[in-house]
């Protein structure tokens, strides 16, 4: 059923039937795969269709149910990463697996299977590093490291083992444009050295300027194998999604003379703690009516600034943030809720809800200070039914699927349990809303749900600040876009004036210096 | 071979309910083995533990007034676990309660009148609430660990009590004895049915005190803060609840408790302050509260079962002359039962054959972990 | 005089940098195992049962090893396999292990105890002022010195302490490079085990060859304070629990000279002091945050 373009024909990685199960879930069903010799190979799919399942089992990381292997033609059993790394298997992960207490050359040596000398390692490392345009200082703590230099250790790592197959699980999503660019003549010049790459990712354009095929998986099964240069972006988003992909509709904003809603004022914070950003004079207003979008590399402070909004870090001077005229800034977040405001936050599980509670607990854990009335009783009693009832509403209201009548937080997916976050604070009618990597690891169904959820509400008269790492979603939403680089806020532009480059350049971290202040709103 | 933990979807009601009676079976076998082990019969041995002490009246008095002080701090000390804040010192709070508790009957015995046993009891838990707020507040102002900070204290209020009974409030009346003046009948809190037994009103204070933190627990936003803190601090935080504020309440509430329990104690069941005024209740207590699942009303039920085994021991120890010490040890199993069968309500247990270990002889062999 | 009382504080710090340096790969290895004094107290009855049922110092020691590791194996079983809270378990230990010690010694109370007797080096432990400091003090005071040089080459200079110092910083990360996380721990909590055998050992056979229940004497949790206090490097450690031997060898001298202080103040001094020192330590937000490992009593699940 798909043929390669190996040279001596048989396949580097030949895959048939893998199979994996997680309780009643059945995350990958029946995987078939060939990669070739010499192909860059893209494995695309939703969020949840089971692609890191798969590339687990491949790296040894997790125990397949069922199904074969076959390495250059010879059936294996890959049963832990060692012996992944022995056949010639390399990872970069996606959540990179780097330890931050250590240095670099650390870091790579934990995962050399001999024992190499820590010199000999750093050495080599350099040598590598400088071989493909990949600077490095070995001695460095990763933990002071950006996200893009961490990456760079993840692949100069996998590349000290000297492998057959490099695995990338969306290796673009921390990086700028133009560091894309580079991670991609990186990886075509391993091509023409005739290494084979498994290249995940849920971005298609990048997918069909770099691979040479694809395989398509669905909900735990390959939906389709295809040669991803005749395809359109369209086509393949619908192979991934399954039917047509619906992109958020945005109305033209009218905001010239509304009234402004949010205010940030110069606005600085010392790093908190050891590994953590400072802000540095950021300066910010918002009317009603208007999406914001503020990018960035994840790390750059958007974590911090996302803390210091929404009061959970309070400010020195009440008139750094203004909340609907009202100076919050020593104000807490409960304080800054009644004044209309709503925040949500990046983590979903252990930050925007708490894990082992249900879903009604977490209808108040941000909501029993605006709705005190309607949720306590006599003697600060809880009145379970009416959260219960609130609940149910924004369950119906958002489409949350979930298992039981009221579930814990944690046993929903993440994108269901997004859409109930998200729809806690919409169903409040905030004036402003705040929120963090709204659709981050979020299926397109419940991502395109949100965000049309957020344009509305905007368009209703609130302003909405969406800080994201994906650059499509803040030209879905956002009227204008600022971008955040070391804890420096650029001047927000009409999202039409904004292009990739000016982006990608600004998250590099050019131009900020000079324009982060006066605020051209 | 390797056992495997399957993460439930959702936590198991049936073994939320179980596991505190699945560990005490458990701990009633091990306790049996144990018995044998020592060459004791384990049916009689286990008879003259849990339930010889509770077929007579005078008995359950005496249940009672063991159970009160591991109930009373049990209960607040749920309040700490539940949030998070580890409080392992109640047995130091127990003992300053006491002692501040005792200052009017030692240090002013002609004050008497009716009001001072409950400015006796006021004192008490105000004592054990300080004395509890000094690891609260290093850990909140300093960040410094309040596991290690409420132990050390612990031996400080031991040796303050020792210091204080065979120096400055040492009996003068007393033959030298290390300890003070009795108290007089103003101080001493009153039996609840004289004619049957010596049970005295800390017990009636553990119950009311289990009735009311099991409201605010379950029914409050209190309740739900202390929760929600415990669980997942950053999500608090969130909410708007301040972590720091919560480690003081804690504190206090599970100090006063105990305080509580240590005055109840003192001019309830012994009537003047000695060196040693615990057998350990205030770490038993821990026990309890693990036992109650951190919930007050099991709390009460795990209360009485600890408290048993401290008679259980005594009856033992007179009929089949088993020693006392086995008490701790037995308690100790039990924690380690209910802690093991907790698992059970977050996770499916499996056994699974590796297949690394079917393939090759030899990788069986090795311990699989 | 004064080598005499450098030797008593030798003799008094050494069970507390034996039990804090296991306790240090513990928590260095991510977990946090609170049941130090538990384990301690079981050595110490064993250690003095055998020696004195066999008559054998060396037995003794062995047995209170061996009995320390396999005591910790109970920990690790149920914080490792069954995931259980690991301060819960810590205490359960902790309580368990004073519960059995004082029903396993119940019988030897009051037996008079085996000394381990010093090793003399012949003429070198007649060397003035520090012969008998370097030459001539108990086997295991030798035993404490080597493991402290030990465990710290064996975590800054060797790989194998570097996949331990790993597995403590991020064990998610760990486990996706194949590390065994959990027998790795296995193996340090063993190890934690272990030493805090032999400093019960110790105490039951050097510093007081007697058996008395509860004899450890909270020294189990110092030790604990020691680790944060050392901010988990041995060489700290190793002034940390001579300071703490100073401490509590001054107050022991303190109530002989008979100073119109309470002897009880002097005896709650050691305690006192290792709040003063965890609050000294610890009030630096950023210095604990950056040293602490950062995985330390978090509960992990691998996934398989």
């Amino acid at each position: 059923m798909s043929q390669t373009r190996a040279v001596d024909g048989t396949p580097l990685l030949e895959v048939k039937g893998l199979t994996k199960v997680f309780g009643q879930l059945k995350a990958c069903d029946s995987i078939d795969l060939t990669i070739g010799k010499g192909e860059i190979h893209a494995l695309l799919g939703e969020n949840g269709a089971g692609k890191s399942t798969l590339v687990k089992m491949l790296f040894g990381s997790l125990e397949p149910a069922s199904g074969e292997i076959f390495w250059n033609g010879q059936g294996v059993t890959i049963s832990n990463p060692g012996q992944a790394r022995k056949l010639g298997i390399g990872m970069v992960f996606q959540h990179f697996s780097l330890f931050e207490a250590l240095t670099a050359a650390e870091n790579i040596m934990l995962s050399l299977d001999d024992d190499t000398s820590i010199l000999a390692i750093a050495e080599k490392a350099h040598g590598l590093s400088k071989a493909y345009g990949l600077p490095l200082d070995p001695f460095a703590l990763v933990g002071d490291l950006s996200v893009g230099e961490r990456q760079r250790i993840e692949i100069i790592r996998c590349l000290l083992q000297e492998p057959e197959l490099i695995i990338l699980d969306e290796p673009t999503s921390v990086l700028t444009p133009q560091e894309a660019d580079k991670l991609f003549e990186t990886l075509e010049r391993l091509r023409s050295e005739g290494k084979s790459i498994l290249y995940i990712s849920h971005r298609l354009e990048e997918v069909k300027r770099l691979c040479d095929r694809a395989t398509v998986l669905r909900h735990g099964k390959v939906v389709g194998h295809c040669d991803p240069r005749q395809e359109t972006a369209a086509s393949l988003a619908r192979m991934m999604v399954g039917s047509e992909v619906i992109t958020a509709t945005r109305p033209p904003a009218a905001i010239a003379d509304a009234t402004e809603l949010l205010s940030i004022c110069g606005l600085s914070r010392k790093p908190a703690g050891p590994f953590s950003v400072a802000l540095k004079n950021i300066w910010l207003t918002m009317k009603a009516g208007e999406v914001l979008g503020i990018a960035g590399v994840a790390g750059n402070g958007q974590g911090e600034f996302f803390e210091a909004i929404s009061g959970e870090v309070t400010q020195e001077s009440p008139d750094v943030i203004r909340i609907r005229g009202n100076p919050v800034g020593k104000l807490g977040i409960s304080e800054r809720r009644l004044m209309g405001a709503a925040f949500v936050p990046e983590e979903r599980l252990g930050h925007g809800a708490a894990p082992r509670m249900k879903l009604s607990e977490n209808l108040l854990l941000s909501r029993f200070k605006t709705d005190t009335k309607a949720f306590l009783g006599k003697f600060g009693m809880v009145r379970t039914s009416a959260i219960a009832e609130a609940s149910k509403r924004i369950v119906s209201e958002m489409d949350v699927r979930k298992s039981a009548e009221d579930p814990e937080a944690a046993s929903l997916s993440g994108g269901n349990l997004q859409k109930f976050i998200i729809g806690r604070e919409l169903d409040r009618q905030p004036s402003v809303i705040i929120v963090n990597q709204p659709t981050w690891g979020v299926d397109a169904g419940a991502a395109a749900r949100i965000r049309q959820a957020l344009i509305d509400l905007a368009r209703g008269g609130s302003a909405v600040l969406v800080i994201s790492q994906d650059l499509d979603e803040l030209f879905e939403v956002s009227d204008r876009i600022a971008v955040m680089h070391d804890g420096q806020l650029s001047s927000p532009l009409p999202a039409a004036e904004m292009t990739l480059e000016r982006i990608g350049l600004l998250m590099g971290g050019s131009q900020t210096a000079t324009e982060s202040k006066g605020d051209a709103a | 071979m390797r056992l495997e933990l399957v993460k439930r979807p959702q936590q198991s009601r049936a073994f939320s309910a179980l596991s505190p009676f699945i560990a005490f079976g458990l701990t009633i076998i091990a306790g049996a083995i144990l018995f044998a082990a020592l060459g004791k019969n384990p049916a009689t041995t286990l008879y003259y533990y849990f339930v010889e002490p509770l077929m007579e009246v005078w008995s359950l008095h005496e249940l009672a007034i063991k159970a009160a002080p591991l109930i009373l701090i049990a209960v607040g000390l749920s309040v700490c676990f539940l949030s998070n804040n580890w409080n392992i010192g109640a047995e130091g709070q127990f003992v300053i309660g006491a002692v501040v508790g005792s200052v009017l009957p030692v240090m002013f015995p002609d004050f008497q009148f009716w009001f001072v046993l409950p400015l006796m009891l006021i004192m008490g838990m105000i004592g054990g609430a300080a004395y509890a707020s000094i690891p609260g507040i290093l850990k909140v102002r300093f960040n410094t660990n309040e596991i290690l900070t409420s132990l050390m204290l612990v031996y400080v209020a031991q040796l303050f009590l020792d210091w204080l009974v065979r120096g400055p409030w040492r009996n003068p009346a007393g033959m030298n004895f290390p300890e003070t003046r009795t108290f007089h009948s103003y101080a001493i809190l009153p039996e609840i049915l004289p004619a049957s037994g010596r049970a005295h009103w800390g017990f009636v204070f553990a119950i009311i005190a289990a009735i009311v933190l099991w409201f605010v627990l379950s029914k409050t936003l209190k309740g739900f803060e202390i929760k929600v803190l415990g669980q997942s601090p950053r999500a608090g935080r969130f909410a708007g609840f301040s972590a720091g504020k919560m480690t003081l309440f804690a504190f206090a509430v599970s100090g006063a408790m105990a305080g509580l329990a240590g005055i109840s104690e003192v001019s309830g069941a012994i009537g003047q302050l000695r060196p040693a005024i615990s057998p350990g209740y205030g770490f038993t207590a821990i026990i309890v509260a693990f036992l109650g699942r951190l919930n007050p009303l099991g709390i009460v039920a795990a209360g009485l079962v600890l408290a048993l085994t401290y008679l259980g021991g005594e009856a033992a120890q007179i009929s089949v002359g088993l020693s006392d010490k086995v008490v701790r040890a037995f308690q100790g199993m039990i924690l380690f039962f209910v802690l093991a069968c907790d698992t059970l309500i977050h996770y499916q247990i499996r056994f699974v054959k590796s297949k690394a270990a079917t393939a090759s002889l030899a990788a069986a062999q090795v311990p699989n972990v | 005089m004064f080598e005499a009382i450098v030797i008593t504080i030798a003799t008094a710090a050494t069970p507390l940098l034996i039990a804090a340096m296991g306790e240090l790969v513990v928590e260095r290895s991510g977990v946090l195992n609170l049941g130090v004094e538990g384990m301690m107290i079981m050595g110490a009855v064993t250690g003095f049962s055998v020696a004195y049922m066999t008559g054998s110092p060396w037995l003794g020691v062995l047995a209170a090893i061996v009995v320390g590791a396999l005591f910790s194996l109970l920990f690790g079983f149920l914080t490792l396999t069954l995931v259980t809270n690991q301060v819960a378990t810590g205490l359960a230990l902790t309580l368990l292990g004073l519960g059995l010690s004082g029903m396993i010694g119940e019988s030897f109370v009051g037996l008079p105890g085996v000394k381990m007797g010093t090793v003399n080096v012949p003429y070198l432990s007649e060397l003035p002022y520090v012969g008998r400091l370097l030459f001539g003090q108990d086997p295991i005071f030798y035993i404490s010195i080597a493991l402290t040089i030990g465990v710290s080459w064996f975590l800054f200079y060797t790989k194998a302490g570097l996949t331990l110092r790993s597995v403590g910083d991020n064990h998610a990360s760990a486990h996706a490079l194949g590390i065994r996380v959990i027998a790795i721990r296995y193996m340090a909590i063993m190890f934690g085990g272990a030493c805090a055998g032999l400093a019960g050992g110790y105490l039951a056979l050097v510093y007081v060859p007697q058996w008395v229940e509860g004899m450890s004497a909270g020294r189990g949790w110092i030790a604990l304070a020691l680790v944060v206090f050392a901010s988990w490097r041995p060489g700290r450690v190793l002034a940390g629990a001579y300071l703490f031997g100073a401490v509590s060898i001054g107050q022991l001298h303190a109530q002989a000279l008979g100073w119109p202080i309470p002897s009880q103040l002097l005896s709650a001094l050691p305690y006192l002091a290792t709040i003063i020192v965890l609050v000294l330590i610890s009030r630096n937000k950023r210095l604990t945050m950056v040293n602490t490992p950062a995985s330390l009593g978090q509960p992990f699940v691998p996934d398989r």
